[in-house]
């Protein structure tokens, strides 16, 4: 099985990677978020480190939600989603393929924001990095887990892009409340023993739905 | 094509509606007890609480129904997931209403954000989710199977909510229903309040899917009158 996920995985790479579509408006729309809340939080500049990992959530979760509308949207564009329901996989394998894939476009363009957000706000970090990269970790795979079953139900509907982030954003609210604490330990806090219980919600969020999102995606994914 | 209509069943139904809820209203305002600190301001308690319980109750036939749907692919469980939804949300938008009511007195705020308050809100939102869904899927079969999934991830997702936020510090109370707090003076209203509540969601319920297998019975004829010409 993990075969046919990868080559699911593997195509949607390749296209990404010749076309760069989605890249392309991930990463500058996260840019745009930054900007943008420069300015809002312009009033309370001293306390800029706080609200910090707020800010990069939300950055990651826009641009998270530009790269998971096309994931599906593409496919049935070109009038792909024929060929990929043609294919003798369970349709849960489609699903995982697709989540490692927009799993993957949402790390790249997180670690494009990072960097980025700690050139804005001014911050050091170095040792932090490790934690860094698992709360991103964690909170990306329960953010994509949800969010390609979400995808797949948006395009279903008439309005399609326009309805993803309005039906995705209350499902995942566990995971940026989860996230922002998560990230708010390790930038402001030396004692990351409390960091596991964030983590553990996030886990399990992504492994609950994963596991349902594998078991009911065929009723989402026909033609 | 069945023939349906306003059953006997409807009938006594709407009739114990209406009775309980004057009754309901009777227990709440002029049975029940003033309540020492906030005085009469406390009697949104009865509405505000059943509410709540019979919104809870809404969320889970709507997942009940969906599970339902996925398994046995009939539109009644579709009617029924819809119908469960609709009313949920309007029973949940009314704790939302009464709440902040009663919070700007007893509290001294509209809003804060603590578990219970954020939790609830989450919560409707993820069933206007839902309705939004469903609100932009044209075909029939296709907006039933793909929105029962949905109703599928809502009702996952609300204990989940509701674990990630509960560190958080809470000035609503806990149920009282639960610690024993409330006066048993007040207990006789805010049973006859849930008793009227719980008809209404039963009631709706029925009269939202009574609507709904009819627009489908519409669709129908149409489709075989197109057909027939």
């Amino acid at each position: 099985m993990l075969g046919k996920v990868w080559t699911i995985f593997r195509k949607d790479l390749l296209i990404e990677l010749r076309t760069k579509d989605s890249l392309n408006a991930m990463l500058f729309f996260g840019v745009v978020v930054l900007v943008v809340f420069n300015f809002a939080l312009e009033p309370v500049r001293d306390s800029i480190r706080a609200a910090v990992p707020g800010v990069l959530w939300v950055a990651f979760a826009f641009s998270g939600t530009l790269g998971l509308n096309r994931i599906f949207a593409a496919e049935k564009e070109n009038g792909a989603i024929q060929g990929l329901l043609m294919i003798p996989v369970d349709r849960g394998v489609v699903y995982l393929g697709k989540m490692a894939a927009a799993t993957v476009f949402m790390l790249i363009s997180e670690v494009a924001i990072s960097v980025l957000a700690l050139i804005f706000f001014n911050l050091t970090v170095w040792s932090e990095i490790p934690y860094l990269v698992l709360v991103c970790l964690v909170g990306t795979v329960g953010f994509t887990a949800v969010g390609t079953l979400l995808s797949a139900v948006a395009v279903n509907t008439r309005m399609r892009e326009v309805l993803l982030p309005l039906i995705l954003f209350p499902v995942v609210v566990p995971i940026l409340i989860n996230a922002v604490e998560a990230t708010s330990i390790v930038l402001n806090t030396v004692d990351y023993r409390a960091l596991r219980q964030p983590l553990t919600v996030m886990a399990v969020f992504a492994i609950v739905f994963a596991t349902l999102a594998y078991l009911v995606f065929e009723y989402v994914l026909e033609e | 094509m069945k023939e349906r209509g306003e059953g006997t069943l409807d009938l006594v139904l709407g009739l114990a509606l209406l009775a309980g809820m004057v009754f309901a209203l009777y227990m709440a305002f002029l049975v029940a007890p003033r309540e020492r600190t906030m005085g009469d301001l406390q009697r949104i308690f009865y509405f505000h609480v059943p509410a709540g319980i019979t919104g809870l109750t809404a969320f889970a036939v709507n997942f009940v129904a969906c599970l339902g749907y996925l398994a046995r692919k009939d539109r009644w469980w579709d009617a029924l997931a819809l119908a469960a939804a609709e009313v949920g949300v309007v029973l949940l938008t009314i704790v939302l209403v009464t709440g902040p009511i009663w919070a700007k007195k007893a509290w001294f705020v509209w809003w804060a954000w603590t578990p219970r308050l954020t939790s609830s809100l989450v919560l409707w939102m993820l069933y206007v989710a839902y309705l939004l869904v469903r609100n932009y899927i044209p075909d029939p079969e296709r907006r039933a199977q793909v929105s029962a999934v949905f109703g599928l991830v809502a009702f996952v997702d609300a204990p989940i909510v509701w674990f990630s936020i509960r560190w958080w510090r809470d000035i609503h109370p806990a149920p009282m229903l639960e610690t024993g707090g409330l006066s048993p003076l007040m207990w006789p209203a805010l049973l006859a309040c849930w008793v009227a509540f719980q008809l209404l969601l039963i009631y709706l319920i029925r009269r939202r899917m009574f609507l709904e297998t009819a627009r489908d019975d519409v669709e129908e004829l149409v489709r075989r009158a197109e057909l027939a010409s």
